[in-house]
């Protein structure tokens, strides 16, 4: 049974009819590694955040549910709804240097969230802290623990934020690109931390990422978006042996690879493009939104 | 004919501002430790490195936007390591520089056309709003685009914008930091396809900086690979990736994602 269903979920700009999300559907189970892969604008950012119910106040959710854990999001009301959440799920950002506090040491950026929302003593939530830097292997943690943000390095802060994720050993944590600030050695070191804590946890992951390279590492399934609409789902196996949408395969093709002689990179074709917006175009007219 | 850019022994040495004491000097750090290669007429050269390893920060002593502690660069033939900013301004129009972040780096209070032809202006250009237009056509853009305003375009065609703008002058040497890097897949490879084309079409030399090894092996010739402040690498393009010599060049080859489950990334 899955942990997470999303089924149809589609959302707009509130009071116009720009469309978000498209009948957004897809399944996450205990312990599997989702990615949402897609350009700019395709959704995969506005997904992670209508599952944590962090979307912005200018975004509506008009249908659809969200299930997690068996329960339908939608049918809670908002307080319930973001203990629920705030329970089961977590998530690692896209800048490690805006997401932490540049005004506070990382201790308490950490125990807070035990203490204040899951209701923690303070002793075993710096206790817990401790562990999970040792967990995310850091080197003297209990200096970290003491500094600030500024004077750690980004693949420091982005492993702080890993640990933080975990903390409060989640069912669910949704990845925002969480890699695309590091240079290439960081990031494989990070990558490779990301899959050992998921697999020690048996935690699932939402893996956004824009990088068909990151997918083809860490991710057993993946969902292909382009205009807020799911194009293709598949299992990673088979999509990198044959994308099934002719989109993920102008994708595919478009994405670099050193290995390959002449290098050469061909962009999305304008066909591609056309074809595939015609067919969200198409999608839309037979919906009706609420 | 001699290289475009001669660099012997390129020092530069900042002051350390995190080790800073309260009162008086901070202490130096050295980013760059004796950098010594030239750039030949219409080449495209690669500098690769991960962060701190002060790519950017000799991209910015190319186009003399930072003043070396040491050693000499000469551009064709002419020593710039120390020249002050009146004697650099007529030079300023023959090495042009594109930068990473199209949104922080075009005033969005301009509009393109105007963005394009202001430093035209400002080297005293003749026409010079006809050959901004002349340059939004020569990167693929159409010329109505003068009339809008940089957050009306998508990031690719901001990215052309500042190609554009850096082309316009009619330089010989242009500095390309990262631009491609907050690109998605499908825009990274127009940009880059239109930057080979540029460069063949207008006889340019090309200094084009990334992290990203498998677009230095799209476009650039010869790779120069910086590890802390040194080169640890300089060769042809095709022998780097057929067999690096650095044990870094080696690690980063060995930490790039490529789209195939099977790859070994140990």
């Amino acid at each position: 049974m899955s942990f997470l269903t999303l089924e149809g979920l589609s959302a707009r700009l509130k009071g116009t009819d720009h469309r978000l999300l498209r009948k957004v559907s897809l399944s996450v189970a205990a312990g599997e590694v989702r990615g949402l892969v897609g350009e700019s604008g395709a959704g995969k950012s506005m997904i992670g955040k209508a599952i944590l119910g962090i979307l912005p106040r200018s975004v509506e959710i008009v249908a659809g549910s969200i299930v997690l854990d068996g329960v339908d999001l939608q049918s809670l009301s908002p307080r319930e709804r973001r203990r629920k959440i705030g329970a089961s799920c977590a998530l690692i950002p896209q800048d490690p240097l805006t997401a932490l506090n540049p005004s506070r040491r990382i201790a308490p950026q950490i125990t807070d969230r035990l203490v204040d929302i899951l209701g923690w003593d303070r002793k075993r939530a710096e206790d817990r802290a401790l562990e999970l830097l040792g967990e995310v292997h850091i080197a003297e943690p209990e200096r970290v623990l003491r500094s600030y943000p500024h004077e750690l390095s980004g693949g420091m802060r982005q492993r702080i934020l890993i640990a933080s994720a975990f903390a409060a050993e989640p069912k669910l944590i949704v990845a925002d690109e969480p890699t695309t600030a590091l240079d290439v050695t960081v990031q494989k070191q990070i990558l490779k931390l990301i899959g050992e804590m998921q697999r020690r946890h048996g935690t699932a992951l939402l893996f956004v990422t824009h990088d068909l390279g990151v997918v083809s590492k860490v991710c057993q399934t993946l969902s292909v978006l382009y205009g807020g609409m799911v194009v293709e789902d598949s299992d990673v196996r088979s999509f990198f042996a044959a994308p099934g949408h002719a989109y993920s395969r102008a994708l595919l093709a478009a994405s670099p690879k050193y290995t390959d002689p002449d290098g050469s990179l061909t962009p999305v074709p304008d066909a591609v493009i056309e074809a595939v917006r015609q067919e969200v175009a198409a999608a839309d007219r037979t919906w009706s939104h609420g | 004919m001699a290289d475009l850019y001669e660099l012997t022994d390129v020092r530069l040495a900042l002051p350390d501002m995190t080790r800073k004491p309260f009162l008086g000097a901070a202490p130096r750090t050295e980013i760059l430790k004796g950098l010594s290669f030239s750039i030949g007429r219409g080449e495209i050269l690669g500098i690769v490195g991960g962060s701190g390893s002060g790519k950017s920060t000799l991209g910015r002593c190319l186009v003399r936007l930072l003043e070396p502690t040491g050693g000499q660069i000469r551009f064709d033939g002419v020593d710039i390591t120390h020249l002050d900013a009146s004697q650099l301004r007529p030079l300023r129009r023959r090495f042009q520089m594109i930068f990473q972040d199209p949104m922080s780096s075009l005033n969005p209070r301009h509009k393109v056309g105007q963005l394009i032809s202001a430093p035209l202006r400002l080297h005293g250009a003749h026409q010079p709003d006809r050959a901004a237009i002349l340059a939004l056509e020569q990167v693929g853009l159409p010329r109505s685009f003068a009339d809008r305003y940089p957050h009306e375009l998508s990031g690719g065609q901001r990215q052309r914008v500042g190609i554009a703008r850096a082309i316009a002058l009619k330089p010989e040497f242009i500095l390309a930091d990262e631009i491609v890097s907050g690109l998605d897949v499908s825009s990274q490879a127009q940009v880059l396809n239109l930057l080979d084309e540029l460069v063949r079409d207008l006889g340019l030399t090309l200094a084009f900086i990334s992290h990203d090894l498998s677009v230095i092996r799209r476009l650039c010739s010869r790779v120069l690979v910086l590890y802390k402040g040194e080169i640890v690498e300089n060769a042809a393009t095709a022998d780097v990736f057929a067999a690096p010599k650095a044990d870094y060049t080696r690690a980063l080859l060995d930490a790039i994602p490529l789209p195939d489950p099977d790859q070994v990334w140990a």
